[in-house]
């Protein structure tokens, strides 16, 4: 077995690999690309609809049409892909170096040294077991990426009139999906009191179609012995499921798109600390993670509902290799911290007087807030932040003066239209 | 008559209300946008609906056995169930580059299908 | 033909009777309703092989568990199948348990089990420090352990085949007769086979089959156990199987290290009507979920990836039911078996062995016997020397289907090869699709799989057998409407 050795290799050729590939091979570092798929593009290949690349291309794009252009960006900065590969060891070398283990069938085992590794490894969907959703366990439950891929990759039907728990974007899509394939769908049942998704999804996957979209309500029971044969659900009262009012609704599919948790398997095993807010990796502020040498973004990092920002996010954080490669230690770094309002903020850690562009994922709905910076008690910056909600990622630049370094910085989102 | 219509053009989602205007030069009143394209969807929603169709065709490829297409541009909504089913009957022959037309002018409409992915 | 010897019921207990009989000049057939052998009461165990101590000696299933507990080393030498004798601890939290747990203690030394070690709260927290801190005692019995036990009883009737043993599945046994020295089992198909001896060891419907092979009356009930699998990941994998106080009916809910490496909580014990009722509930979750985590630290709700349910089939005597029917000639009841019943499995194999020879059945060693088993090659467990080696042989061993559980394509082949045509089958033999993701990204990939070997059409794949169908059509087999 030989070993091939790399500047930087990528975990993952979906849209952040992609991205951070083409950044470090433009910059002038040798970079293999892995992904376990024979074509790259991850997830988007699977997710035939429109509605991709408006920042990114200019033009409203499918999956697979990003995926097309996105590697072609990457193939054309001189990166070099494993494609078909799975990446089944990480390690750190004495040398502070990595060594990883790839798995193929073209080509067995593969032995790669690299000095940097990118996480890009995407998510995996929350499936039934993660919510305990009662009941038996007959087939036709899915989660909604596996049936989208069964649809959409291998042409195959997995039911005729389903039930969609959850109302993130995939499940919406998915919904519109199945009408457009001959398979009826009975509800879509939401435990918030909002949907999860996008409002132009539920425009066009639900509305368009009369799906009904049970808001505030539970599955309660999934029902069937050797196929499923319906689900019971009930509205939600004082945040638990009212029995008394449980109805049942006949179906043989049940469809789950209950959240996405990164895949961080392989980076926990390496020694990589996780932020349980988001289940990603902590990073500072060059999105390096808490291993020397091991850098993340996208999907892995935190989950965004938009894949224009993944393939940003990811280039962001790409062009910090190269001169941590060519020995620049990154200095201080002090922790930044969600506050009121905010599930949690990404990075973990900036770098004082240094411009930084932070993200949050919202845990309120409001049609005016203010985002708000805090050092020491001190207000150091504000922005407005107009049409807050849990379904859209956001972001702010703060400025290299105001992050001062003279203590955490802490976030808070205010609803109101004055602060 | 006055309608609710929530945006579909970018993310953001705007809810927007539309209303027919009569007697003026212009026929809609639309309210809640947030930029022209919003205006411009609402009006067309309420004189001819359409949406980007995507779908999957099955191909002679094992490589790729079902290839992604969409329409160049919203298609009519009406026709969009016998639009699917059409293309549910079809076996593409492969190579096939994104970007190639699979059906031209869909029922004189003058939109295409065109195929989202590469089989060489 | 006519059989020897027809078992009735591929699970634990039959498949230990078969492999048992496949060591002598026999010609025995070993029947399951479901797609495959284990499908039925013990897929869903606890996995557990008991220490000897939770019932007294006098009690059949004592004797039995005792005896099997020592079996295993031999068994999983010659058939390899996951087992680890990790030890169990029984944990008290309360001096009032801790006077339970000395009765228990004392009954195990009673029953003859040596190596238990009663054991302070300091002792408890070094054999195990994930247990919470406010222990106050327990015992140690090295002698327990976990096995996988659709593993188990895939290899015991791998092995009993190899020697002779015939198998049929989904063959659901519906009516007997005993006619001219010989018993006429009919299938709910409208097929049927003929054997000298009916051995009945039919788990949840042993009564059944008792009652229309004319034998003894008894009842089955079943006592439904809810289990939550944690992720390979979990912070709360303890070393040994930690136990509570057993209250009447059930040893309690209970941490179970997996041998494969993933950390299980349950069971519950609840009785239920239906004996197809493997539904689980919110209350119970929530029920196991407090009782665990009193015991161990680091149980998180969101590393649960599995749950499931399964049904002991109990009878009135709370006792194993093994003996010779009194009404009907040549027929053996193996009925009642639940816990310990994984654990007594060999135990039980001989006895029924034995009890056949009483009952007349003639037993000659067979001259030479085929130990050898086809190699359970597993990718996650093989170093990258041996993989180049494997990848040289077949291109199929280092592809990875399965990537939370990494399994490759040549273990689903060989899965299918052998016979494992179900998904869940394949699951149970392979470990794909048993992670933490389950199946989200591989089922596709597998069915392909499953499909091409088998020769079985995509859309006639199941789950389990049955009505389980996976898919329903193929793309354009639906109209889409208005």
């Amino acid at each position: 077995m030989k070993t091939e050795e790399y500047a930087v290799a990528v975990l993952g050729a979906g849209a952040a690999g992609l991205a951070a590939a083409a950044e470090t091979s433009s910059a002038g570092l040798s970079t293999l690309v892995i992904d376990r798929e024979k074509r790259p593009g991850g997830i988007l290949l699977q997710c035939i609809h429109n509605g991709f690349g408006l920042r990114c291309f200019n033009e409203e794009l499918t999956g697979p049409e990003y995926a097309e252009r996105a590697a072609r960006k990457a193939e054309e900065s001189g990166a070099v892909f494993a494609l078909g590969c799975s990446a089944t060891s990480l390690r750190i070398r004495e040398d502070g170096t990595f060594e990883l283990l790839l798995l193929s069938g073209a080509d067995g085992v593969r032995k790669i040294h690299a000095r940097a590794i990118f996480l890009a490894t995407g998510c995996r969907e929350r499936t039934r077991a993660s919510l305990a959703i009662p009941g038996t366990r007959p087939a036709g439950v899915f989660t909604a990426g596996a049936a989208q891929k069964l649809l959409n990759r291998e042409g195959m039907l997995p039911g005729r009139s389903a039930v969609i728990v959850g109302s993130g974007d995939i499940g919406l899509i998915m919904a519109r999906r199945l009408r457009w394939s001959g398979i009826e769908v009975k509800a879509v049942i939401e435990l918030l009191p909002h949907p999860s998704g996008l409002p132009r999804n539920v425009a066009q996957c639900l509305d368009d179609f009369a799906i009904p979209l049970y808001l505030e309500h539970a599955v309660v029971r999934i029902c069937g012995k050797d196929r499923v044969e319906g689900v019971d659900a009930a509205p939600l009262e004082n945040g638990v499921p009212n029995p008394e009012k449980r109805f049942h609704i006949e179906c043989d599919t049940v469809l789950f798109s209950v959240g996405l948790i990164p895949e961080n398997e392989l980076a926990s095993s390496a020694g990589v600390v996780l932020n349980p807010a988001t289940g990603g990796a902590m990073v500072d502020a060059n999105y390096e993670t808490t291993v020397p040498g091991i850098f993340s973004a996208g999907n892995v990092l935190h989950v965004h509902d938009l894949v224009d920002f993944v393939s940003e996010e990811a280039a962001r954080a790409a062009r910090n290799i190269p001169a941590r490669l060519a020995g620049t230690e990154p200095g201080t770094r002090i922790r930044a911290r969600a506050g009121a309002n905010l599930k949690y903020v990404v990075p973990s850690w900036y770098f004082p007087g240094r411009k930084t562009l932070f993200s949050f994922r919202p845990l309120i709905v409001a049609e005016n807030g203010w985002l708000r910076a805090e050092i020491n008690g001190t207000t150091v910056w504000r922005k407005r932040m107009p049409f807050v909600r849990p379904a859209e990622m956001i972001t702010a630049e703060v400025e290299a003066e105001q992050l001062s370094g003279e203590g955490e910085v802490v976030f808070h989102l205010q609803e109101g239209e004055t602060e | 008559m006055k309608r609710e219509i929530l945006c579909i053009v970018c993310p953001r989602g705007c809810r927007m209300t539309v209303e027919r205007v009569e007697g003026t030069g212009k026929k809609w009143r639309v309210a809640g946008n947030r930029c022209p394209r919003g205006a411009a969807h609402a009006e067309q929603e309420m004189t001819d609906p359409r949406r980007t169709v995507t779908a999957v065709v099955r191909t002679d490829s094992p490589d790729l056995p079902y290839l992604p297409v969409r329409t160049d541009a919203p298609f009519p909504r009406a026709g969009i169930p016998a639009l699917l089913n059409r293309l549910s009957t079809m076996t593409v022959r492969t190579p096939v580059h994104c970007g190639d037309t699979l059906l031209e002018n869909i029922d004189n409409t003058g939109i295409r299908v065109i195929v989202t992915a590469s089989c060489p | 033909m006519i059989y020897d010897v027809a078992v009735i019921g591929a699970g634990v207990s039959g498949s230990a009777v078969a492999w048992q009989l496949s060591r002598y000049e026999l010609d025995t057939l070993l029947i399951e309703r479901e797609a495959d052998v284990g499908f039925g009461v013990s897929k869903a165990n606890s996995g557990i092989i008991h220490g000897g101590f939770h019932h007294p000696v006098s009690t059949l299933k004592a004797k039995l568990e005792i005896r099997g507990n020592l079996m295993f080393e031999k068994l999983q030498h010659e058939l390899g199948f996951p087992f680890r004798r990790c030890g169990i601890l029984v944990a008290a939290f309360s001096e009032e348990e801790m006077a339970a747990v000395r009765k228990l203690y004392a009954q195990g030394i009673a029953n003859g089990v040596r190596t238990l070690e009663m054991c302070g709260r300091d002792r408890m927290l070094r054999l195990e420090p994930k247990l919470r801190s406010d222990v106050v005692g327990g015992f140690h019995a090295p002698g327990g352990g976990t096995i996988e036990p659709y593993r188990y009883v895939f290899s015991l009737v791998e092995s009993a085949r190899r020697n002779g043993v015939r198998l049929r599945c989904s063959w659901k046994a519906v009516r007997g007769e005993y006619r001219n020295g010989r018993w006429i089992l009919f299938s709910e198909d409208g097929d049927q086979v003929e054997a000298r001896y009916l051995v009945n060891a039919a788990g949840l419907h042993a009564d059944e089959v008792s009652r229309f092979c004319g034998a003894e009356t008894y009842t089955i009930h079943p006592r439904k156990g809810e289990e939550y699998l944690l992720d390979r990941c979990s912070a709360a994998r303890p070393e040994h199987v930690i136990f509570p106080v057993p209250s009447k009916h059930s040893k309690g809910v209970l941490v179970i290290p997996t041998a494969e490496g993933t950390t299980m909580i349950g069971p519950t014990a609840d009785p239920v009507d239906d004996k197809d009722d493997t539904a689980t509930t919110t209350e119970r979750f929530r029920k196991i979920l407090d009782l665990a985590r009193g015991m161990i630290d680091g149980i998180r709700p969101g590393d649960v990836i599995a749950s499931f349910a399964g049904l002991r089939p109990v009878l009135d005597s709370e006792d194993f039911y093994i003996a010779p029917s009194k009404r009907v000639p040549a027929f053996i009841h193996v009925a009642g078996i639940q816990s310990p019943g994984l654990t007594a499995s060999p135990a039980i194999g001989e006895y029924v062995k034995d009890l056949l020879k009483n009952e007349g059945l003639r037993l000659t060693e067979k001259r030479t016997i085929q130990y050898d088993l086809s190699p359970h090659r597993e990718v996650r467990s093989l170093p990258p020397e041996e993989l180049e080696k494997l990848h040289a042989e077949n291109p199929a061993w280092t592809r990875i289907v399965c990537r939370c559980e990494t399994i490759s394509e040549a273990e689903i082949i060989e899965a299918v090869r052998r016979g494992h045509t179900t998904v869940d089958g394949v699951k149970f033999f392979t470990r794909a699709g048993m992670g933490r993701c389950q199946g989200g990204f591989c089922t596709a990939e597998i069915l392909k799989i499953i499909s091409r070997e088998s020769g079985i059409p995509m859309e006639q794949l199941t789950k389990r057998g049955g009505e389980s169908r996976i898919l329903v059509g193929k793309l354009g087999d639906l109209e889409v409407k208005a």
